[in-house]
């Protein structure tokens, strides 16, 4: 693995600079049922296409950022720093 | 012997330079390579073969064959035809039992045949069962090329280079060179051969090893690896000749077209006496040969037959179509191969073209090209695939010594995909990697089977391009370590120092159980610098982590400080520590000494979602940190302050700017060692005086070992020590740290669904049971101890252990496997010492 990624600030840098956070998830809410729980904090939906995730800048500007990127091919089509919700899941 | 002076030599005859072969000294010239000037020498035989030990001599001349390999200063595999020659050099035989001349293991090419058949070592040597250790041995004796030298350190020291460019040519023949010219932006071009003046860049000699993902392509430069990401890449790396099968393809004499042109052109070397050519590109070198006064013997554009036949290994004479030649030099081409791999591993596709006879690269991926011989920009017939002849063996893979008899027997045996054959026989696993024989290997199992090399197809292309040296991936020698500002105090005081994460700390300073007996019945001082620190700051501070913590802060009073645990929204254990709030909106944070990284993201990450206006600031490395602690902690700190000590001033969890010794601190009055204490936060430029200070004023410095057993009799838990990735907050007993009656924070979901299916308790026992150690339950396993220590203090062992629920009540008794026997242990739930935490309040 070592496609480049572009940082919102930094421009594109290797990837092997930044921290993986897995996908974007659905958090349930302060009161959520086992079964959403569950779903929640341990399941995935692992996709063979683009999916969005979180980076983090580890060694440069230590920015958190969603990326939309191709699983299949590695492929960044979008960087961006999403707008604060408030809640828990990021849109 | 050299030739007289050739028209476009590289050698230098002004400039002899001395080097040793086999303990020898020999002389050749600037320019040559270590093979070249060892040919002038008269050096025939360079190498043994890897199985039967057969006489190998100079074949390919281009650092892509085996045959050449040899320790040179203690390197192992070293390509000596490509080489350069430099002086002084220690030139030596690998491979061998006496030298490349006479070896002993020659013995296993005369009568070796019926024992070592491809695949012998699953086959061969299995029977009897009980005689399979001293088979290893010997194999493994036998086994491998070369020995590396376990004092040397390679041609280290070795470094690595990050560049970018905007255009990467790979490959300075004639058509990597017309690339560059007309490239635009920043051109690098890489070249395996010497250097030339160019209007872009060039790296030389250097080798790209792979093509990356992202356009990363590694360059091997001597000592250096160039890690080059480049936008556009042009794959320049033209072609490899091709050997031809037949029985005797690997006797000393026995030459490719480009062995020949190079020795003659650029060395002014005899290549032979008495030569035959076989195939359009030997045809090619009538010129060079009449020039260096060989005498041709023999042509052949497209032979029926062809078998050689040698004399000790070297080349004695042929049988060409049915015809007996005398000779010493057998020029053969099987034609070109596109060199391809670089670019299938980036991912392109290979296809076979059966009208040349070649695989060519398609479907090129974005940002690579490919020009020129690479691109199969290459007009020939094809090659036969093997050509009929009797005698010795013929040679698919020289590296690993396959023959066509081999391969047959794979064959037969089943092993009829070229991936499956590969693995089996080893054919292209060998050191040339499949430039002299994966096309070969394709074409006879094409042959064999009676099918065309497109439904055979090619294994697959891996990195690197060429053998290198571990050393080039490892890198610099880098052992990163985090120093606290008082490092060269613990030195000073003769500590021992031992790594935490990456941490350097003092363990203890000679007498552990000295340092202990210090803090409780005088004073200690320890250096904490590693804890985790960090600023939150801002009007959500509060909220934020309120929002963070199960426990709540928005209510905590400025000045005071209250413990604080991390959970993941699983309801997990992740992190722990203390927080004071210095201000309104001002948070001072504390974590593990490994955490402090791992917490300070997960901070920004919810706050990337929540928004808050807060600024996070991580300043573990930027502040000291010492904690103070014994029962004559206030006595000793008084002289140094003006601030009041006094209890009432100075509470248990307060938290005050004050000046020790004139260095300005931050001092928390909490006590994880379970004395009185008071934790010194202060800039780290500060901290060697204010901790000599505090030793002048009579602390004892205690090392990690005496905090371990201090924090045990206090049964303060190490999060990461005592919890791992299961624990949760009620089986660790602090659910009184859940504040659930505020209305979200992460973990909040998990606490309706935790489970207690085991819980954390403190022990005391007669023997000490290892950290680690089982509890055993009516035979099964039903726990584990996670901390234990002696404690003068308890009188006896102490620890920390996870056990079944049911047991974890007030003097329930447990049993521990100790040395393979159960040793009983009574449960305790306070703290072994000062169970009121009175001497921390007081």
């Amino acid at each position: 693995m070592s496609f480049l990624l572009t940082c919102p600030h930094c421009g594109s840098r290797p990837v092997d600079e930044f921290r993986y956070q897995g996908e974007v998830t659905r958090r349930p809410g302060p009161v959520a049922t086992l079964r959403e729980l569950t779903d929640y904090v341990y399941f995935r939906d692992n996709v063979a296409g683009v999916q969005r995730e979180w980076w983090y800048h580890r060694t440069g500007c230590k920015t958190w950022f969603v990326a939309e990127r191709d699983t299949r091919t590695n492929e960044v089509l979008r960087t961006l720093i999403p707008a604060p919700t408030g809640v828990a899941t990021p849109q | 012997m050299r030739l007289r002076s050739q028209p476009a030599e590289r050698i230098d005859r002004n400039h002899p330079i001395t080097f040793t072969y086999a303990g020898e000294e020999h002389t050749g010239f600037a320019g040559d390579t270590i093979g070249s000037a060892l040919y002038a020498a008269g050096r025939r035989v360079f190498s043994r073969s890897f199985k039967y030990h057969r006489p190998r001599g100079l074949l390919c001349c281009s650092g892509h064959c085996p045959n050449c390999m040899m320790t040179v200063d203690g390197v192992p595999n070293v390509r000596v035809c490509v080489e350069p020659l430099r002086p002084d050099v220690d030139v030596r035989d690998q491979n061998v039992r006496g030298s490349a001349d006479r070896d002993l293991l020659g013995v296993v090419d005369k009568i070796g045949g019926p024992f070592t058949p491809v695949g012998f070592y699953y086959r061969t040597m299995i029977r009897p069962r009980r005689a399979w250790p001293l088979y290893e041995k010997v194999l493994r004796n036998l086994a491998g090329l070369g020995r590396v030298d376990e004092k040397a350190n390679g041609h280290g020291p070795y470094v690595t280079v990050h560049r970018r460019v905007d255009v990467l040519v790979i490959g300075g023949g004639p058509a990597g060179r017309a690339a560059a010219e007309a490239a635009e932006g920043k051109v690098l071009l890489v070249d395996d051969r010497a250097a030339y003046d160019a209007s872009y860049e060039v790296l030389s000699p250097a080798t790209a090893l792979a093509i990356y993902e992202g356009g990363l392509v590694p360059v091997a430069a001597g000592n250096t690896l160039h890690r080059i990401r480049a936008g556009r890449i042009v794959v320049a790396t033209g072609a490899l000749e091709q050997p031809l099968l037949f029985p005797g393809n690997d006797l000393v004499g026995v030459m490719l077209p480009d062995a020949v042109r190079r020795m003659v052109d650029e060395w002014a070397l005899q290549p032979g006496e008495r030569a035959v050519l076989v195939g359009e590109a030997a045809v090619d070198l009538k010129l060079q040969l009449a020039r260096a006064g060989v005498e041709i013997v023999a042509v052949s554009l497209r032979p029926e037959s062809l078998s050689a036949h040698g004399r000790r290994g070297r080349l004695a004479s042929i049988d060409l179509d049915g015809e007996r030649i005398d000779c010493d030099l057998l020029v053969v081409s099987g034609g070109l191969q596109p060199a391809y791999s670089l670019l299938a591993q980036a991912g392109a596709r290979i296809d076979y073209e059966p009208r040349r006879g070649i695989f060519v690269p398609t479907e090129l991926p974005a940002g690579v090209e490919v020009v020129g011989a690479a691109a199969g920009d290459i007009e020939q017939v094809p090659a036969p695939a093997v050509l009929d002849g009797r005698g010795d063996k013929c040679f698919v893979c020289i590296c690993e010594d396959v023959t066509t008899k081999d391969v047959k027997r794979a064959l037969r045996e089943g092993f009829d995909s070229i991936e499956l054959a590969k693995r089996y026989t080893t054919v292209t696993m060998g050191p040339c990697q499949g430039k002299l024989c994966q096309l070969a290997s394709t074409r006879l199992l094409a042959h064999e089977t009676d099918t065309d090399e497109s439904a055979i197809g090619t294994t697959t292309a891996r990195p690197p391009w060429r053998p290198i040296e571990l050393g080039l991936l490892a890198g610099p020698h880098h052992e990163p370590a985090k120093l606290t500002p008082l490092h060269q105090r613990h030195e000073a005081l003769g500590a021992e120092v031992i790594w935490t994460g990456a941490w350097r700390r003092a363990f203890h300073y000679g007498d552990p159980a000295a340092e202990v007996r210090a803090v409780h019945e005088s004073l200690g001082v320890i250096d904490v610098s590693t804890l985790g620190k960090v600023i939150v700051e801002g009007p959500g501070a509060a909220e934020l982590l309120d929002r963070l913590y199960p426990n709540r802060f928005s209510d905590l009073k400025t000045g005071r400080i209250r413990y604080g645990v991390l959970t993941s929204d699983g309801g997990r254990i992740m992190d722990d520590g203390t927080v004071a709030r210095l201000d309104d909106e001002l948070f001072y944070v504390t974590t593990t000494s490994t955490g402090s990284e791992g917490v300070v993201e997960w901070f920004e990450w919810w706050n990337a979602i929540w928004g808050y206006d807060v600024e996070i600031v991580n300043v573990t490395g930027a502040l000291a940190a010492m904690n103070l602690a014994g029962p004559l902690a206030r006595e000793a700190l008084a002289p140094l302050t003006d601030a009041p000590l006094d209890n009432e001033s100075f509470r248990y969890l307060d938290a005050k700017e004050i000046a020790v010794a004139g260095v300005p601190c931050l001092a928390l009055r909490i006590g994880f060692v379970g004395e009185l204490g008071y934790e010194l936060h202060c800039p780290a430029t500060d901290a060697g005086s204010l901790w000599d200070a505090l030793v002048t004023a009579g602390a004892t410095p205690f090392g990690l070992e005496a905090q371990r057993v201090l924090r045990l009799e206090k049964g303060h838990v190490i999060v990461g020590q005592d919890t791992d990735s299961e624990s949760n907050l009620l089986s660790a007993r602090m659910g009184w740290t859940i504040k659930d009656d505020k209305p979200d924070y992460v973990g909040k979901p998990a606490v309706p669904h935790l489970e207690v299916r085991e819980k954390l308790v403190g022990f005391t026992s007669d023997v000490l049971p290892p950290e680690g150690a089982q509890i055993v339950r009516d035979g099964r396993i039903a726990g584990r101890v996670t901390s234990s220590r002696l404690s003068e203090r308890v009188g006896g062992a102490i620890g920390l252990a996870w056990v079944d629920p049911d047991c974890a009540e007030e003097g329930s008794v447990i049993s521990i496997r100790v040395d393979g026997t159960l040793r009983p242990a009574t449960v305790t739930l306070a703290p072994f010492y000062d169970p009121e935490g009175a001497l921390l309040r007081s």
